[in-house]
């Protein structure tokens, strides 16, 4: 327990320590909600689909957790090049209860971002509708923060250092966003966007959070939570199986 | 003085190969408990890739090991508590305090709050890091995060301290300081301390026995003046290069690096 709490401890203080980062990666959602919130909201009116912030807002939270999540669990190569990988792994512990620690550092932190998001997007005109489902929306944030952290575990067992982090960002982590009904509706979409979009892990997340902020859905609860619970399972188990073969 | 003490670490056939080259050829060799064992020898000669296999970091190809009675492949959790660490690239969290870094340690190590905080006061006055215990380690020099990591490796009581070249890169003073931390710590805690070093002046006045590798064989062993004396040559230095000549092992080293890196890639186990 406490092997998995100071590996935790150790992720929430260096990313509160780092407040260029924290403000840094507010200025990118910050842009979307402003840029696409406001030049879109006009059109989206008007083809009648209601106030555009109250759509977008939640897939934006989504985008941020997202970027946080993957972008944790590559700091493994961080630790990996400056070395301090190899302090814990001669360590008398278990290396599942090292991956658990950080996984759920790396999430923790990427919540704390994400709710921030929520926050600066209250100031820019966003309104949760029911308070009751709050925290339902937490559940998810926490979901799509989990999963996300995992996979970026996953990759950075994989990797050896950061050449291929620019990679990951373009043609993996870019399109899991831009494809996710983070933006758009997922109704009436071109029949090959659809199937992209429904086998986007993020479609799920961004659902639920939508449902639960503003009541508008595509997938259901029900659907969106079996869907990010089975695969945030797999992630893990995936995760911890490439971590436990790490050579330093 | 040490000859009737039992070996703390033995090594038997010790083997590692990869796919095309042989880093650790068949080597055999023990350290006695509570002294100074230097191992030396040129770049890539297989010195790191021994203490990664002793440190449960690396499995063995062939051969037989025991740690402090353990075996590093069967018994991880023993063998781990049973050594401290110092790597040859620096390890330590660089957004983290000196404080919060030995903290983070004695946790891993299972080290009960107590315990830990009295220790990690103890050591930090040591290495003449106290008064700095709340400072972020990026502000630190090379030196005072080499004698953080020396400290931060005894903090769990090991039997045994590697050190992996720990004073490359620091300058005379720092480095005679470091030694003498050593020293002190080999004669008040009674640790044994296996250490690799390219100063070949150092080992000379620290260690108690060596055992010099190249090519992944252990060439000659001995006590300073066992070497000198079988050689014939006035210093440590020269009867090193006289026993592992004067190429320069550098390009070699690099080539063996980048087998390594592509064995990484291609061969992950």
């Amino acid at each position: 327990m406490s092997t998995i709490y100071i590996l935790w401890l150790r992720q929430i203080k260096r990313y509160s320590r780092s407040r260029a980062r924290i403000i840094g990666s507010l200025g990118q959602p910050l842009l979307f909600l402003v840029a696409l919130g406001f030049g879109f909201g006009p059109i989206y009116a008007k083809a009648g689909g209601g106030d555009y912030i109250q759509f977008l807002a939640p897939g934006i939270i989504a985008m941020s957790i997202l970027f946080t999540a993957v972008f944790s669990g590559i700091e493994i190569i961080w630790d990996k090049q400056f070395g301090f990988l190899k302090e814990t792994l001669v360590a008398p512990v278990k290396r599942i209860k090292i991956m658990i620690g950080r996984t759920l550092g790396g999430a923790t932190v990427a919540l704390m971002q994400g709710v921030v998001v929520l926050i600066l997007a209250s100031l820019v005109g966003f309104r949760i509708e029911n308070y009751y489902y709050l925290p339902i929306a937490l559940v998810f944030m926490f979901l799509i923060a989990l999963f996300f952290t995992g996979l970026g575990t996953a990759i950075a067992s994989l990797l050896e250092d950061m050449q291929g982090f620019q990679l990951i960002m373009n043609f993996l982590v870019m399109p899991i966003f831009f494809l996710s009904g983070a933006l758009f509706p997922l109704e009436n979409l071109p029949r090959a966007i659809n199937i992209v979009a429904s086998l986007d892990p993020l479609s799920y997340g961004v659902d639920g959070l939508r449902g639960a902020f503003t009541g508008q859905m595509h997938f259901g609860f029900s659907l969106d939570l079996l869907v990010l619970s089975v695969i945030t399972f797999l992630i893990l188990f995936l995760g911890s199986y490439l971590f436990s073969r790490i050579e330093v | 003085m040490y000859m009737n003490q039992e070996n703390i670490i033995k090594v038997n056939n010790l083997t590692k190969k990869y796919k095309k080259f042989i880093a650790v050829d068949d080597i055999s060799f023990n350290v006695k408990k509570g002294e100074v064992f230097a191992f030396l020898g040129p770049n890539g000669a297989g010195k790191t890739t021994t203490i990664k296999m002793l440190t449960t970091l690396l499995k063995p190809t062939a051969g037989s090991m025991r740690i402090n009675g353990y075996n590093p492949h069967k018994d991880q959790y023993n063998v781990r508590c049973s050594f401290g660490i110092v790597f040859q690239d620096p390890s330590l969290d660089d957004e983290l305090t000196a404080f919060e870094n030995m903290e983070f340690h004695g946790v891993l190590y299972g080290l009960k709050k107590k315990d830990r905080r009295q220790r990690i006061e103890k050591l930090l006055k040591f290495v003449e890091l106290w008064e700095r215990k709340g400072d972020l380690v990026k502000k630190f020099s090379g030196g005072m995060k080499r004698r953080l990591e020396i400290a931060r490796g005894l903090l769990h009581t090991p039997k045994i301290l590697f050190l992996d070249e720990p004073t490359l890169g620091l300058d005379p003073q720092t480095r005679n300081l470091i030694w003498t931390h050593i020293k002190e710590l080999n004669n008040r805690e009674k640790v044994t301390v296996f250490l690799t070093t390219h100063y070949m002046e150092e080992a000379d006045k620290i260690a108690d026995r060596i055992a010099i590798i190249d090519h992944g064989k252990i060439i000659s062993r001995g006590t300073p003046e066992e070497l000198k004396e079988k050689t014939g040559k006035e210093s440590l230095e020269e009867a090193y290069l006289s026993i592992t000549g004067k190429t320069i092992r550098s390009e070699n080293a690099g080539s063996i690096d980048q087998m390594r890196m592509n064995r990484r890639m291609w061969h992950r186990k």
